[in-house]
């Protein structure tokens, strides 16, 4: 008979809340810029394609196009950013795994919960730029908090996931590298979803990125609530990746300190 | 009820060279092998509250493996560990401790990985930096700290965090005298607040000093477990012969 011992009987919210602030810290303590490079990108990716969809390609007339590029990078970025740190969270955490008995769990949540202040100031920038082409706050605003509450758990259970099998399968990294390369181009950043032909709806109906990027353009730049059935597929996909995510993460867990 | 029981445990780590990429994960699907690497035989003993227990043996009998077991890192594939209390290992003394951030969120998230609560970390703050014994440095990046200075800190974290069970792997030798001499007294109020010990060296006056009763472990296997003095005889000898066979 095998059993589990030592059960680590900590404050898992406390050290969560360690582990994010310890990687905000070492992330901005090396940049001399500080904050300011979670803007640089945003900033740069709008400029150009504003540049190329205005001028280039042309035929991109809308007065608030900025704005609407900057709702399809924001969860874009997010959902890249935060794959790519935390599939590789717990094989970058060797030392902690191998040496401290905390829960396992703990590592690639505040892997993407880290990733979350990067995000909170692109979302101030993209406020700010809304604000800026005559979108004030209204009252769907107040669907912001849960769709990207929905997302966020959506990506957590992913990361679970990815992280978990990264151990035993290290190639697992490029893979989501390529993964986040092909995103780029299925989710409409700087197209619209009303030019999406009929019969690949489906891919972008069923793809959480794309869904939030239409969710944000709603609430934002037509300033009405998403559509129910977004909000619904996000709730949908969230509780699927959590649930599958801590399935694979649970199974695999307790042989991490063999393989990694 | 026993602090510490193993039961029968054996561990083993699947033996497999190369890195754990998918073309291996593809070879190993067509042609498993089955190569193994036993640490842990067989192994049996117990710890009784209050106790402390040694464990001596050449590198690689598998004292880690036995501890890091016992801290609930690894799981073991056969037998059972029973723990009666909080563990705090000091295993690897400031494990996850990172040079760009200061001593004092070192401190913190020491802590947190400890299991001490928000509450008991701020209680305990300033005892612990009083201890450690480097408080005009605390707010200093790590990357300044000596080796010492550092392990004054993670030695420092790891004796406030409320343990009934404390287990040592081969970690008080390092400091200067005056601290050397500070955690062992740290270490004997621990026996006097009838805390159990678990501790793993190589430093086998020390062992003699700080234990009750010791184990040997050669190669995986339980050589001998008994009164810290026999045993260490025996490892002695068992070593000594060992060369003089070689």
């Amino acid at each position: 008979m095998t059993k589990a011992s030592g059960k680590w009987r900590g404050d898992f919210l406390f050290l969560l809340e360690n582990l994010v602030l310890k990687d905000f810290r070492i992330r901005y303590r090396n940049m001399s810029l500080g904050i300011l490079w979670s803007l640089v990108n945003p900033l740069v990716m709008m400029g150009v394609l504003t540049f190329i969809f205005r001028r280039v390609f042309g035929g991109q007339n809308s007065p608030v196009f900025p704005v609407f590029v900057l709702c399809g990078l924001v969860p874009y970025n997010f959902f890249a950013g935060a794959m790519l740190s935390g599939a590789t969270s717990i094989v970058d955490s060797a030392g902690l795994i191998k040496r401290v008995p905390v829960p396992r769990e703990v590592v690639p949540i505040a892997s993407v919960l880290s990733n979350c202040i990067h995000l909170m100031i692109q979302l101030a920038l993209l406020i700010g730029f809304a604000m800026a082409f005559q979108l004030p706050p209204a009252r769907p605003w107040l669907w912001l908090p849960v769709i990207w509450f929905l997302y966020i758990l959506f990506i957590c259970g992913l990361v679970l996931g990815a992280s978990a099998i990264n151990v035993f399968v290290r190639d697992t990294r490029y893979v989501v590298e390529s993964f986040n390369l092909v995103l780029f181009w299925l989710v409409p950043i700087f197209y619209s979803f009303t030019i999406i032909p009929a019969k690949y709806i489906p891919v972008y109906r069923f793809n959480p990125v794309a869904a939030l990027v239409m969710a944000m353009r709603d609430i934002l730049i037509d300033r009405h609530p998403p559509a129910i059935t977004i909000v619904a597929n996000m709730t949908i996909a969230a509780a699927v990746s959590l649930a599958l995510g801590l399935m694979i993460f649970e199974r695999l867990k307790t042989r991490f300190y063999e393989h990694i | 009820m026993a602090a510490l029981v193993f039961d029968r445990v054996t561990k083993t780590f699947p033996h497999r060279p190369g890195q754990r990429l998918l073309r291996e994960r593809i070879r190993e699907l067509l042609r498993p092998s089955r190569g193994q690497f036993e640490a842990l035989k067989n192994v049996s003993f117990e710890v009784q509250p209050g106790e402390s227990f040694g464990i001596v043996g050449a590198n690689g009998a598998g004292k880690s493996t036995l501890l890091n077991l016992a801290t609930g890192l690894a799981r073991p594939d056969s037998g059972s560990i029973t723990v009666g209390g909080r563990v705090a290992a000091l295993l690897e003394l400031g494990a996850g401790f990172h040079p760009d951030l200061t001593g004092a969120e070192n401190l913190r998230i020491n802590a947190a990985m400890s299991g001490l609560s928000r509450r008991e970390t701020a209680a305990r703050f300033e005892e612990i930096v009083e201890f450690s014994g480097i408080r005009e440095f605390i707010h200093e990046p790590l990357r300044t700290y000596s080796a010492g200075m550092s392990m004054r800190l993670a030695f420092s974290v790891a004796v406030h965090t409320d343990s009934e069970i404390l287990i040592i792997d081969e970690v008080i030798g390092v400091g200067d005298e005056a601290f050397y001499e500070k955690c062992l007294e740290k270490i004997r109020s621990f026996q006097r607040a009838g805390k159990t010990i678990l501790l793993a060296s190589h430093a086998l006056d020390q062992m003699k000093e700080l234990c009750q009763r010791a184990l040997w472990l050669d190669h995986g296997r339980v050589m001998r477990i008994g009164p810290v003095a026999e045993v260490v005889q025996d490892y002695h000898r068992g070593a000594a012969a060992l060369a003089g066979g070689a």
